[in-house]
């Protein structure tokens, strides 16, 4: 008996009152989870369902409903329902397990236990409708002192600086775990907002030479697309070491989500596996890291500033150390909460630490060190909303980093299933039908409508606490308050408990 | 037992005055007493004081300073500490006269010192930072010991009272100065402590204010990894060091400092012409977390003028006017008026725009100080 053990996550709910029997939902659904029955009925297979709710939203009569599967194993705190499924899985298919987007642990949120001040009396609040409130932000490293000549010009200019109109840029995601169609709204909305949007490993598409000005170029362990024209067509160039959803570990686009525009633009054959090896493998120490920064440097005359990508990971206070000391401008830390387009399980769910309690100790430890000053910190992996943005940016961190946000911004219903190139709403996914899905510019307005209503947020907050400028909320510490929180996290945090 | 200031972070709203003779001719405490006491409204008497400039001509060379000690243990450990690093050449009680409302006085010493050549070898440092190294070290670690002032031909006296009878138990109108500054807190709760009250000082550099840094914060991280102690948790007491590190140590012009503490906004700098562009948004970037924000008024003084200047955009009241060669500066007109009949100029500074006025005396000679503007 060919017995499958896996049973569905959820179940598919069809009001045949309403259901007209059209066959949309067939026809969208690249999961196959629903289908026509042999008397031409449209029926649905509750187990092939990922719960990404495109058949939901496109569904003319608005017929179809999905919930989690009512079947309940025997409750046993231990052997919890996922740990059984995963298990069921192993056995049957020999493999790691596989999945995508941020860790859905419940895991602490610091976020959630930190409260933010407003000014009562003794300091006006500010009010942004009625006063300036100015959030644009610079990336870079900023010398000590500035020199003026005798008429109070600038004697030599900064050093390169990235300038953000608010303080938020979109995180790594390369063409090819993502579609043509996202990177391009990335990219409109980026060139549109005053911010920067990131290449990721996949190089980056000729097509977007024209947003050059706005991107940032990643170079990874396997290199892909990465030549002199490529970093060339830049604002700032990124060498990733590791991200927060996989730490430690590499990255593997599979051959079928390689076509013919993500083999130009990563140049490797068609088809092929992209498989990025774990370690860059010629950085196998602080000074290899040095060699490359510079290296990057030269070969960009020393105009772009360089950013070093990160994981948090429990040491990462000294690592982040080193890499300022290993002359990068930028650092970019990335929480365990971070997103992904494929990572194996048990890595996304259990390796890293979180962002908040990395951001906190990295900028404590680089101001103990006396080189706080020579680098920027973008807080990256899981920041949620504008309220995030701001306690990052008071616990140390100059700006953040989005992506996961930015998806959803563009339709993306957080189903996990990325790895699978599936993806129904055309954002992680290379099969033309689907690509086709997403219109660029609808799905760049909707990530400036996101980045708009962001910066209004933020300016109202800043108004209550007293601030017109958002220099004047980094590191500013005092303004955050915990709850629930621990002696131990308060001072890893370095904030007071409410009440305090 | 009621926590002392530095250990809390107290709010407080003021009443601010100063005056300067241009040409560095000295005057009695007696006109800023005057010009203080009709703004008590704007105190409630539980913090006021003086800085002024000019007034040990015979000492012009030496560190004076201000020293409150809780009791004698304390004087006996600052004396032992002052010997090792100063030579001193003059010490003595600081002349008060009883006010009824003045209480808990502490012993109010000054010690005219200057430091120990071998020392300062020894250490390596320049002398004001050998200096600035000193009083941090005492006000940081010797409990019960705190400088109050540390300039030369200057000094800072200061007291939980209304300022006019500060100004009255420390016998200010004996003083002769050519510059003066006032000030009158209105503390959100009871400090009980004399340290606290304004103006606060670090070598030449006074400070009052009148309001509160919401960009504390941020100020005190960006001073604390330039080696500024913030052992008060006052807002005023950073304004001070962003003055010594930006003015002193980073060598910027003083009207570019006060750009810094209060810098024009993105939509006036997008005006400027592309040489002030550059500069202002490399001021910005580059010195961002400097940045004062929040309602504020400050008057600072040196030895060689006045600065006032207020948040950019203007939350706390500032006015300044001229008459001859005396500038006068107060939160309110009527503090000007007080002791300067019929002023040829009065003006309300708009926000961000610091109002400098400067001794025209050979003093400034060796500072490369642009032009009063105002």
């Amino acid at each position: 008996m060919n017995l499958n053990y896996t049973t569905p996550e959820f179940i598919i709910l069809r009001d045949l009152q309403k259901c007209n029997n059209c066959g949309l939902c067939v026809k969208n659904c690249s999961f196959e989870a629903h289908y026509y029955s042999k008397h031409q009925r449209v029926e649905s297979n509750s187990a092939k369902c990922v719960n990404c709710h495109y058949c939901v939203a496109t569904c003319p009569k608005k017929a179809l409903a999905i919930k989690k599967h009512p079947l309940e194993f025997r409750h046993n705190s231990y052997w919890t329902e996922s740990a059984i499924k995963d298990i069921y899985k192993q056995a049957s298919t020999g493999g790691i397990l596989l999945t995508g987007m941020g860790t859905d642990r419940e895991y602490p949120i610091y976020w959630d236990k930190i409260l933010l001040n407003a000014s009562q009396v003794t300091n006006p609040s500010i009010d942004p409708l009625r006063e300036p409130m100015e959030l644009r932000t610079f990336l870079g490293t900023k010398p000590g002192k500035l020199e003026l000549d005798k008429t109070n010009n600038l004697s030599e200019l900064m050093p390169p600086q990235l300038e953000l109109q608010i303080p938020v840029v979109f995180a790594g995601m390369s063409f090819g775990s993502i579609s043509y169609n996202a990177f391009k709204a990335l990219a409109i909305a980026a060139h549109k907002a005053g911010i920067y949007f990131n290449t990721g490993e996949g190089g980056l598409h000729k097509d977007f030479y024209e947003f050059a000005s706005h991107a940032i170029v990643q170079v990874a362990s396997g290199r892909f697309g990465v030549n002199q024209e490529y970093l060339e067509n830049s604002a700032a160039v990124e060498i990733k070491i590791g991200q927060g959803a996989k730490p430690g570990i590499g990255g593997h686009l599979p051959g079928k989500k390689v076509g013919e525009e993500v083999s130009k633009t990563r140049m490797i054959p068609l088809g092929s596996d992209a498989i990025s090896p774990a370690p860059h493998h010629d950085i196998y120490s602080i000074e290899d890291l040095r060699q490359l920064i510079f290296a990057i440097k030269e070969a960009t005359e020393y105009k772009k500033p360089v950013l070093v990508k990160i994981a948090a990971v429990h040491n990462v206070a000294a690592i982040a150390s080193g890499i300022v000391r290993a002359g990068a401008d930028i650092i970019v830390i990335d929480g365990f909460r971070a997103g992904t387009g494929a990572a194996p399980t048990r890595i996304r769910d259990n390796v890293g630490i979180p962002i908040e309690l990395a951001i906190a100790s990295v900028d404590e430890r680089l101001k103990e060190e006396g080189i706080r000053k020579h680098v920027s910190i973008i807080a990256s992996g899981g920041i949620r909303n504008s309220s995030d943005v701001v306690k990052a940016i008071a616990l140390g961190a100059d700006a953040v980093a989005i992506a996961t946000a930015a998806l959803i911004a563009m339709g993306c219903h957080m189903c996990q299933k990325c790895y699978t190139g599936k993806c129904n709403w055309g954002i992680t996914t290379q099969d033309p039908e689907l690509t086709k899905r997403l219109d660029p510019d609808k799905a760049s307005q909707r990530l400036l409508n996101l980045l708009r209503a962001w910066s209004l947020e933020i300016k109202e907050m800043l108004g209550g606490m007293g601030i017109n400028a958002i220099e004047s909320l980094k590191g500013n510490r005092l303004m955050l308050r915990g709850v629930g929180l621990n002696e131990t996290e308060l001072k890893i945090l370095g904030i007071s408990h409410a009440g305090q | 037992m009621l926590k002392r200031e530095g250990q809390i972070r107290i709010p407080s709203g003021c009443a601010i005055s100063g005056v300067m003779d241009k040409k560095g001719r000295p005057f009695s405490g007696a006109t800023i007493i005057n010009s203080i006491s009709v703004m008590r409204e704007r105190s409630n008497g539980l913090g006021g004081g003086f800085a002024a400039y000019g007034i040990y001509p015979e000492f012009k060379d030496t560190t004076a300073f201000h020293v409150f000690f809780d009791d004698k243990i304390a004087q006996g450990e600052l004396e032992n500490q002052l010997k090792k690093y100063f030579k001193v050449i003059y010490k003595e009680a600081i002349p008060i006269r009883r006010v009824p409302s003045i209480k808990n006085v502490p012993i109010i010493m000054r010690y005219f010192v200057t430091p120990k050549i071998e020392k300062i070898y020894q250490t390596n440092l320049s002398e004001e930072d050998y200096i600035i190294k000193f009083v941090f070290n005492v006000n940081t670690h010797i409990e019960g010991a705190f400088i109050v002032s540390s300039g030369k031909n200057m000094g800072v006296f200061k007291a939980v009272g209304y300022p006019e009878d500060v100004g009255e138990f420390y016998k200010l109108e004996t003083y002769y100065g050519h510059i003066w500054s006032a000030h009158g807190r209105f503390p959100t709760n009871t400090p009980g402590w004399w340290g606290g009250a304004h103006p606060f000082n670090l070598l030449n550099w006074s400070v009052i204010h009148n309001g509160e840094l919401s960009s504390y914060g941020s100020n005190r991280e960006y001073l604390k990894q330039h080696g500024y102690q913030c052992n008060l948790q006052t807002d005023t007491e950073v304004v001070v060091y962003l003055f010594d590190l930006l003015y002193r140590k980073c060598n910027l012009p003083l009207d570019i400092v006060c750009k810094v503490l209060a810098p024009p906004l993105w939509d006036e700098i997008n005006r400027m012409p592309k040489n002030k562009q550059q500069l202002y948004k490399s001021l910005r970037a580059i010195f961002g977390q400097a940045l004062l924000n929040g309602p504020f008024s400050i008057i600072i003084s040196t030895n060689e003028g006045l600065i006032a200047l207020n948040d950019r955009i203007k939350l706390r009241p500032l006015v300044a006017a001229e008459k001859g060669d005396m500038l006068f500066i107060a939160s309110e007109e009527s503090a000007i008026r007080a002791v300067c009949y019929q002023p040829d100029k009065v003006w309300h500074p708009r926000g961000g725009e610091p109002v400098i006025g400067l001794v025209e005396t050979s003093i400034r000679s060796n500072i490369n100080l642009k032009e009063a503007s105002s």
